[in-house]
This record gives structure tokens, C-alpha cells and sequence, in this order.
């Protein structure tokens, strides 16, 4: 138990400090791989919610895509990000005003709302204990009662590459493209060409 | 002891912090959607909590369709920002004014 708490704390102080680095950072590329690292200790808590499966699904989806997508935008664009950080410190107070009312509300609200069902008992939070794992328990309930909302996934991640593909899509001069309508035309009348070659030259 | 309510406040922290990358980089768009990712994130550690909670494993399903949404969202709104880079040269947010609304 006590090892328990002892992980939850350094997987969730190190979420949160990297989190903080994430939006203070000076330089985005750093920004990214703080963003790398917070999302890296989340699914350590993961882990130790018993989602394992999720918690694989984060690395690889978080930090093997989506990061890699951002650091490559950050590297890919030439943008001076000095200019970008004018206005930083003006907006600092507000900021960490709304910040602390924000965290002070919603812990007020986890502390007091102990009338519902849910807050009543005070056990300590365990993984799903079951003799089916984790994986296996996504599946069988993914396929069978959430199944439509599956499907929705599948379209979204659709609409989402076709959406991004068009949006970047550019017509430069000079590249050659297959045109499938003049290939399909084509007959012999247009296709061959018959030359008198004299003997003795080329074309 | 780690109660549900340890977990709560950790998202609630995260969620802090990404509203207010929000509001601190206000001129960086790449940053904004970094903040967006660290909320999304929030989300994704109470709806797990609450599935070990409460013993349930659709929380982890809703998770899913979360961790969905949120790749879907970054490769869009990184396209959009490629798009606008290369349109004006700047990723400036108060740039970002050509429709007049």
C-alpha cells in the first residue's frame, strides 16, 4: 500500500511538474518533449488503475504519433518564437488568478459533494480485480455493446485524414499526375504514330 | 491511502494548467493546442479513475473514443496551422483576423 502511494506520487508530481514546463517553456521543441514526458507518467497512473491496455495505447498513440506530429510541425516551420512570447508576463497575473479560483472550485467541489452515491465510502482506489484481463475485457465489451461508437471512431479518424490531407493539398507546377480519364480514351489512332524513317538516319 | 479523490485533483491540476497555457500563450498557436492535449489528458485520468472506482470498464471505452477525438483534433488543427503558416508566414493567434468576424 504504502508503495502504492509512494508511485502514485512520483508519477503524478512529475505529470504535473512537466505539465507546468509544457506551457512555460521558452522554446516549443523543449514544450514537445515535456508534453512527451507528462503523457509518458500518465500512463504510469494508468498502469496502476489496472487500464494497462489504455495506458499502451497512450505511448503509442500520444508519444509515437501525435508528439512526433507536433515536433515536426515545430521543426518543419521557420517561426521566430521570441516574438511569439511577447505578452507573456502581462497575462501572467490574470492568469494564475483564474489558475488557483479554478483548482480551489473543483476541490471544493470533490471535497463537499459527499451526498451522492459515489463519494460515500472511503476505500482506497484498486485496480479492477477480475480473472479476465484488462485487454481482453476492452474487447469483449468494445465489439458487442459499444460497437456503434466503434464504428463512430473509425469515421472520425476518416473524416480527420481526409480533412487534414485536403487542407495541406497543394497544386505545385511541374508534377506529373496520372490522368485517368486521357489514359482510358486512348485508341490507336492517338497512340501510334507511324514515321517514314529513311534509310540510313535517325528520327 | 490513494483515494479516488488523489486522482481528481491531480486532473483537476492538469486541467488548470492546460486553460491556463491557454491564456499565457496567447500569440503562440502551437502551444494552444499542447494546452488542449493536457486537457484532454485530464479527462482521460478521471474517466479511468472512476472506472477503477466504481468497477466498471466502460469508462476505459469512453477513453478511447477520447484519446480518438483528441489525435483526430491535433492532426486537423496542425494541418489549419501549416495551411496559415504558409499563407501569412507567421503562426500568430491575433494574426488570425482574414474572415473579419
Amino acid at each position: 500500500m504504502i508503495l502504492y502511494s509512494l508511485t502514485f506520487y512520483l508519477f503524478s508530481s512529475v505529470a504535473v511538474l512537466s505539465a507546468l514546463m509544457v506551457i512555460s517553456a521558452k522554446n516549443p521543441v523543449h514544450s514537445v518533449l515535456f508534453l512527451i514526458l507528462s503523457f509518458v507518467n500518465a500512463s504510469g497512473l494508468f498502469v496502476l488503475l489496472g487500464a494497462e491496455f489504455l495506458a499502451m495505447i497512450l505511448v503509442v498513440v500520444y508519444v509515437g504519433a501525435v508528439a512526433v506530429l507536433f515536433l515536426f510541425v515545430v521543426m518543419m516551420l521557420d517561426i521566430n518564437f521570441v516574438k511569439l512570447r511577447e505578452g507573456f508576463l502581462q497575462y501572467l497575473p490574470f492568469g494564475a488568478l483564474l489558475g488557483i479560483v479554478l483548482v480551489i472550485e473543483l476541490g471544493i467541489l470533490f471535497l463537499t459533494d459527499r451526498s451522492s452515491n459515489i463519494y460515500n465510502n472511503q476505500t482506497p482506489l484498486q485496480p479492477i480485480v477480475n480473472e479476465v484481463e484488462n485487454t481482453k475485457m476492452i474487447g469483449q465489451i468494445l465489439y458487442t455493446e459499444y460497437f456503434y461508437l466503434f464504428q463512430i471512431c473509425g469515421i472520425i479518424l476518416l473524416v480527420a485524414m481526409i480533412g487534414s490531407i485536403t487542407l495541406t493539398l497543394r497544386d505545385k507546377g511541374g508534377v506529373k499526375r496520372q490522368n485517368i480519364d486521357s489514359q482510358n480514351t486512348v485508341d490507336a489512332s492517338t497512340a501510334i504514330e507511324k514515321k517514314k524513317v529513311k534509310i540510313g538516319e535517325g528520327i | 491511502m490513494i483515494t479516488l479523490e488523489h486522482y481528481l485533483f491531480l486532473g483537476a491540476i492538469i486541467f488548470t494548467l492546460g486553460v491556463l497555457g491557454i491564456f499565457l500563450n496567447k500569440k503562440n498557436l502551437i502551444i494552444i493546442l499542447m494546452s488542449i492535449e493536457l486537457i484532454l489528458l485530464s479527462v482521460n485520468i478521471n474517466f479511468i479513475a472512476f472506472s477503477a472506482y466504481i468497477n466498471d470498464i466502460s469508462g476505459q471505452i469512453f477513453a478511447m473514443l477520447t484519446l480518438t477525438v483528441a489525435a483526430a483534433e491535433a492532426a486537423i488543427g496542425l494541418a489549419i496551422l501549416v495551411v496559415f503558416f504558409r499563407n501569412l508566414g507567421s503562426i500568430e493567434v491575433n494574426k488570425i483576423n482574414q474572415l473579419k468576424g
